[in-house]
């Protein structure tokens, strides 16, 4: 998961932008630094060749340098960060071989649902992608706010229940990589690492394939379970009923998902109303 | 030693251009403590501005509920401007009576602004509770949420402000016009115009805005 | 008749914070029984817990603060801990309670350490630098005082009644919503966080009026000290910023409470209009801390540099600057999501340009070490640990305003690691420095410095060791707030940070040994003449510890750096002879408003979380009786005989006549 290890385009441009950056403020933060040591350590009250000049309180040279170092400075990376941010925006388009893979991604209490649209297929805290292919995100959440993340692939981006985030990223090398949510959401959140294969464009079609001939349904029903609270520790595969779940999902027509209240109180009703605390 | 410091001046202040006019020391009671209060009352009309943005934020998110033009009366709201108007004149007779120490006019001033705020309250209060009877209450939607609390914000600032006022008259009852009692009466007067101006802001966007769409 | 209260809110299945709830109610009780069996609940009352001295009310922050720093520091102790062991197991610590441990420790040590600390030191330095008696508004200081430990008491409560949330230390919805978070631990944090943030508000109104309208005869803006203009921005800052905590927090009360619908999933709330609210607040409140934290060091460096601040005017505009700037950055909080380029770049560019004036402020520090004769005291190590540290931390804080790297390093421990650097290394570095600094003032004996350098060192060490490893494991795309990970490569980064805080630790040991040393040979650390450091200011000009009146006269001051100009000027002409004339001084009487006040908003406090709605209302009730029993009492003042002024002003007199004499070179 090292960010200086990038598998993709976008990662591999966060991580420049990030090196170069911190080589720029190293310029000045080095001398600064060195600066600061030897001033103290040659000033120091013992040393009796230091010159003592106690009016040396303003200088109009030095405060102009002062001023203008970490201005410069500024203004270099400030120009890093209008470039990137305009290249590098979340939804900008990735350009990729073969035709781009659209992946509507859900965060779960506290797993991660990948619905794969066009191929009408959806998975669970794995995501297999193609190489070289560009991917279209769509992101939003059941319930609580979380992040989307695969640091080799670079840039996260939030999830939130009733909106849609954007995100388009691309993998180039074949290989097994980690993902996770970067968001706190609650008792289950270390569980939401989730797998990313990136495996050959020709090897994709199979995996769809395959994954096509899943005995599990998605559909708003299998959906409703899969969003109550809990860790999936498993790595289930669907066969999508409806490729317009996601909508369904993200315009709150399925409503967010329960809370531990609601959850209990269903407990409750089957233990017979006692409080299993 | 005395506590005067008079040393070389152009050493004191290397910077120093020109002439300096000395700092005179410190304000007397009355000054700093209006000027505290005014400090405070910049702050609270910081968290106002929450509140009026969430509204206008949230002004839209109807949830298949009520618009603000469905729901909001013009009439009712007319009288309670003119009452929280009225009450700021009022308030300004009671403080000018203070100030040249006469009772009867103090008490009159007061108890005028205390039934125009009163009035006002009730208006407010009525307006909420027909609403709420009629199921728009503030869980209705987020709209009704943003409504009920900056409006609800101001309404719990005036009767504080009702509370703070009969305490007041209770005070200066018990205790005459005291160099204290007065400073108290100049912040009450700022906070309960403050809430006027406040009062200006909640007319305009939440009733004349939307009542408009 | 309880509300939710019953006895499944006490953790009897949670060994730990039932162990740790009750080895600190022993301890409280057993100072209490202490206080009571000595006699000392008298002086306690009359001199401390109803005084307004803004003295007094200063080191009660203080000492709040350190107690809390312990408590916060425990926290610290027990992630490291459970991190070091969770690779691929669950640790010693079940995610119910490690996302409480998290929570707690981010609220604590900014809210009830970091704040109390600096206010304390506001309060305890600004009006004698200003050479006045004291803050603008005496009890209302005592007020918001209680009403900070009030907020801090409701959060120790939360160890042993309930819990506290488990939600992170910003409480984001849609998580802190009822549906998500049922418990009261989200109460326990909001309320807490509304009691103390009225006293935070209170002590800034306070701090701001006894600047710009309680200065001596002749403190000019720019001959103030540069402590009272970082304190000036500070609490102009925290008047602006906090309101907004308050109503935010009130939002999402209300959604809890009523049912309203600001930021839940429902009804049309708005997640993002949280995010905005909160960090609009929460970015000016890093500056609340870190200004003052400045304000110190510049005192410091310039003390013992024997030098006056380099370029003032320079470093009173960027302190401005960095005041007004730091409202116009918060979206540099969530560039992750999907604001859309411009509006990224534009904060980005917005939180560098901070950058520049606080880069200003290095340099200005530089250039006053730069011709001086720098003894290394205790306060002067903090101030140079300090200025490497900080700016590794603008580095990296820099680092994360560039929104492609923020992309990849967001939430992550980099980012941890980047805020507890410039915390740390910054705010806390300076509160010790402050404490060490003006401790004399306060107390009247130095600090023993052996173990002050101690302390020092292995804070220093124990930093780098903590938390280097910590950007390492950002890196590698370590996230924050994880309970338990699998990752193999996280591993030995989090147990070198676990050693890293074991040093840490002994920093903090070594810091309460000082003080324990330090008053056991407080008679041979006396400072008599008041000015131990040959300091600058006016807060030296009299004697340690002031008298309550702080001077007998009020100065007269005529330029920058009052007190040296005032020595300068003694040994230019000996010492003067005249035989001053001395007045009646009057002060504020003690008074038990903000205790009582503090009581019942506890009262309420603990009502409101657990839905206790009869003890609400009484607690209202008791605050405002509380206040109209103020507002009723004849005697606001008590007069010093002028008799007892000259005799207090002459002992110190004497003892200062022999320092003003061997005054320093000038």
């Amino acid at each position: 998961m090292n960010l200086l290890d990038p598998q993709g385009p976008v990662a591999a441009a966060n991580s420049t932008i990030l090196v170069d950056s911190v080589f720029i403020m190293l310029a000045i933060v080095v001398p600064t630094i060195f600066a600061i040591l030897a001033f103290a350590f040659w000033f120091r009250a013992s040393n009796p060749k230091a010159k003592f000049q106690p009016d040396f309180v303003y200088s109009g040279r030095v405060e102009m340098v002062v001023w203008a170092i970490p201005a410069l400075t500024v203004i270099l990376l400030g120009g890093v960060a209008w470039i990137g941010s305009h290249q590098l925006d979340p939804a900008a388009p990735v350009p990729g071989t073969g035709s781009p893979v659209r992946i509507q991604a859900v965060s779960l209490d506290w797993k991660w649902l990948f619905i794969y649209p066009d191929q009408r297929i959806a998975t669970v805290n794995t995501l297999t992608v193609p190489a070289g292919a560009e991917l279209n995100f769509q992101l939003t959440s059941s319930s609580v706010m979380n992040t989307f993340f695969i640091p080799q692939l670079g840039s996260m981006i939030y999830t939130m229940n009733g909106m849609v985030t954007k995100l388009n990223l691309r993998a180039d090398n074949e290989g097994k990589l980690q993902g996770l949510s970067a968001h706190f959401s609650g008792d289950g959140f270390p569980d939401m690492m989730f797998d990313v294969n990136v495996i050959s464009p020709l090897a994709f079609p199979d995996w769809v394939a395959t994954t096509a001939k899943s005995d599990a349904v998605l559909n708003e029903d299998s959906y409703k379970k899969l969003m109550q609270q809990g860790v999936e520790k498993g790595r289930p595969t669907y066969r999508l009923d409806d490729p317009r779940l996601f909508d369904l999902i993200a315009t709150q027509h399925i409503p967010p998902g329960p809370g531990p209240e609601l959850a209990s109180e269903a407990g409750r009703s089957q233990s017979g109303g006692h409080d299993a605390r | 030693m005395s506590m005067t410091a008079t040393a070389g001046r152009a050493h004191a202040d290397p910077h120093h251009i020109g002439l300096v006019i000395e700092h005179p020391g410190p304000a007397p009671k009355r000054i700093v403590t209006a000027y505290g209060f005014w400090v405070f009352l910049l702050s609270d009309i910081v968290m106002f501005s929450c509140f009026f943005a969430a509204y206008a934020v949230l002004a839209d998110q109807t949830a298949g509920g009520p618009k603000g033009s469905e729901i909001f009366e013009q009439r009712n709201v007319a009288i309670e401007t003119v009452c929280l108007l009225l009450s700021s004149f009022t308030c300004g007779m009671a403080s000018i009576a203070a100030d040249v120490r006469n009772r009867l006019w103090f008490y009159l001033g007061m108890a005028v602004t205390c039934l125009l705020g009163l009035i006002f309250l009730v208006i407010e209060f009525r307006e909420f509770a027909d609403l709420v009877a009629r199921g728009y209450g503030p869980s209705r939607s987020a709209f009704l949420t943003a409504f009920f609390s900056l409006v609800g914000c101001h309404g719990l600032h005036v009767s504080a402000g009702i509370l703070w006022l009969l305490t007041m008259m209770a005070q200066v009852f018990a205790k005459g016009f005291r160099a204290d009692v007065l400073r108290r009466m100049m912040c009450f007067a700022l906070f309960w115009h403050a809430l006027d101006i406040v009062w200006v802001g909640v007319f305009s966007v939440v009733y004349l805005l939307g009542s408009g769409v | 008749m309880l509300g939710k209260l019953d006895w499944s809110a006490i953790p009897f299945d949670q060994p730990i914070p039932l162990i740790a709830g009750a080895v600190v109610l022993v301890g409280i009780l057993a100072v209490l029984a202490w206080v009571v069996v000595k006699g000392h609940l008298p002086y306690l009352w009359h001199e401390w817990i109803t005084s307004v001295d803004h003295k007094r009310i200063g080191v009660m922050y203080i000492l709040l603060a350190s107690v809390m720093l312990l408590r916060g520091g425990s926290d610290a102790i027990m992630m490291r801990i459970q991190q070091a062991v969770a690779y691929q197991s669950q640790g010693y610590l079940p995610p119910e309670h490690y996302n409480q441990i998290f929570s707690a420790h981010g609220t604590i040590m900014i809210f009830f350490v970091a704040m109390p600390f600096v206010i304390g030191l506001m309060n305890l330095i600004v009006p004698l630098q200003l050479g006045v008696r004291d803050v603008a508004f005496p009890t209302l200081n005592s007020v918001g005082f209680w009403l900070t430990a009030t907020g801090a008491l409701l959060v120790n409560l939360s160890l042993v009644i309930g819990e506290f949330a488990r939600t992170g230390w910003l409480a984001f919805p849609p998580l802190s919503e009822l549906s998500y978070s049922p418990g009261v631990g989200v109460d326990y944090y909001a309320w807490s966080l509304q009691i103390s943030g009225v006293g935070t508000l209170v002590a800034g109104i306070n701090l701001v009026t006894t600047v710009l309208k309680l200065r001596t005869k002749g403190m000019n803006y720019l001959r103030m000290p540069m402590f009272c203009w970082t304190t000036l921005a500070s609490n102009l800052l925290i008047v602006a910023a906090f309101p907004i905590l308050t109503a935010t927090l009130a939002m999402l009360l209300l959604d809890r409470y009523l049912g309203f619908h600001f930021f839940t999933n429902e009804a049309g709330g708005n997640v993002m209009m949280f995010m905005n609210l909160i960090w609009a607040w929460g970015h000016p409140e890093v500056y609340i801390l870190v200004l003052p934290a400045f304000g110190i060091f510049s005192e410091v460096v310039s003390t013992f540099s024997g030098k006056a601040l380099f370029g003032y005017r320079s470093m009173v505009l960027a302190t401005m600057a960095i005041c007004v700037i730091s409202f116009m950055v918060w979206l540099h909080h969530f560039f992750t999501m999907g604001a859309g380029p411009d509006v990224n770049a534009i904060f980005g560019i917005a939180s560098m340009i901070i950058a520049i004036p606080t880069g200003v402020k290095i340099y200005n520090w530089l250039f006053t070490m730069y011709g001086g004769r720098i003894r290394f005291e205790t306060p002067m190590l903090w101030s140079i640990g300090f200025m490497v540290t900080f700016i590794i931390g603008g580095l990296t804080g820099v680092l994360v305003a560039v929104p492609p790297a923020d992309f990849i390093l967001h939430n992550s421990m980099f980012l941890v690691a980047h805020f507890h650097n410039v915390i740390i290394g910054g705010v806390l570095f300076g509160a010790f420095a402050g404490f060490e600094y003006w401790f004399p003032k306060a107390f009247g004996f130095r600090l023993n410095d052996r173990w002050g350098k101690l302390a020092f060192w292995f804070t220093f060490l124990g930093f780098y060791v903590t938390f280097i490893p910590l950007y390492v494991a950002g890196m590698l795309g370590m996230t924050r707030r994880m309970q338990h990970y699998d990752v193999a490569a996280w591993r030995p980064w989090m147990l070198v940070a676990a050693v890293g805080m074991a040093v840490l630790t002994i920093g903090v040991i070594c810091q309460i040994m000082q003080l324990v040393v330090s008053i056991r040979n407080r008679e041979a650390l006396r400072d008599h003449t008041g000015d131990p450091w040959d300091g600058r200011s006016l807060e030296w000009a009299t004697s340690s510890p002031p008298p309550v009146f702080n001077f007998a006269f009020n100065p007269d001051v005529r330029g920058e750096d009052a007190y040296w100009d005032l020595k300068a000027h003694a040994k230019q002409q000996s010492l003067q002879h005249d035989a001053p004339e001395y007045h009646d001084i009057e002060m504020p009487r003690n008074s038990p408003t903000g205790f009582v006040c503090a009581f019942f908003a506890t009262v309420m406090g603990f009502a409101l979380i657990w839905h206790i709605w009869w003890m609400v209302i009484l607690g209202g009730i008791g605050a405002f009786a509380t206040f109209v029993v103020f507002a009723w009492r004849d005697h606001d003042e008590y007069v010093i005989p002028a008799e007892e002024v000259a005799a207090i002003d002459r002992v110190n007199l004497e003892e200062r006549r022999s320092l003003v004499s061997m005054a320093g070179t000038v």
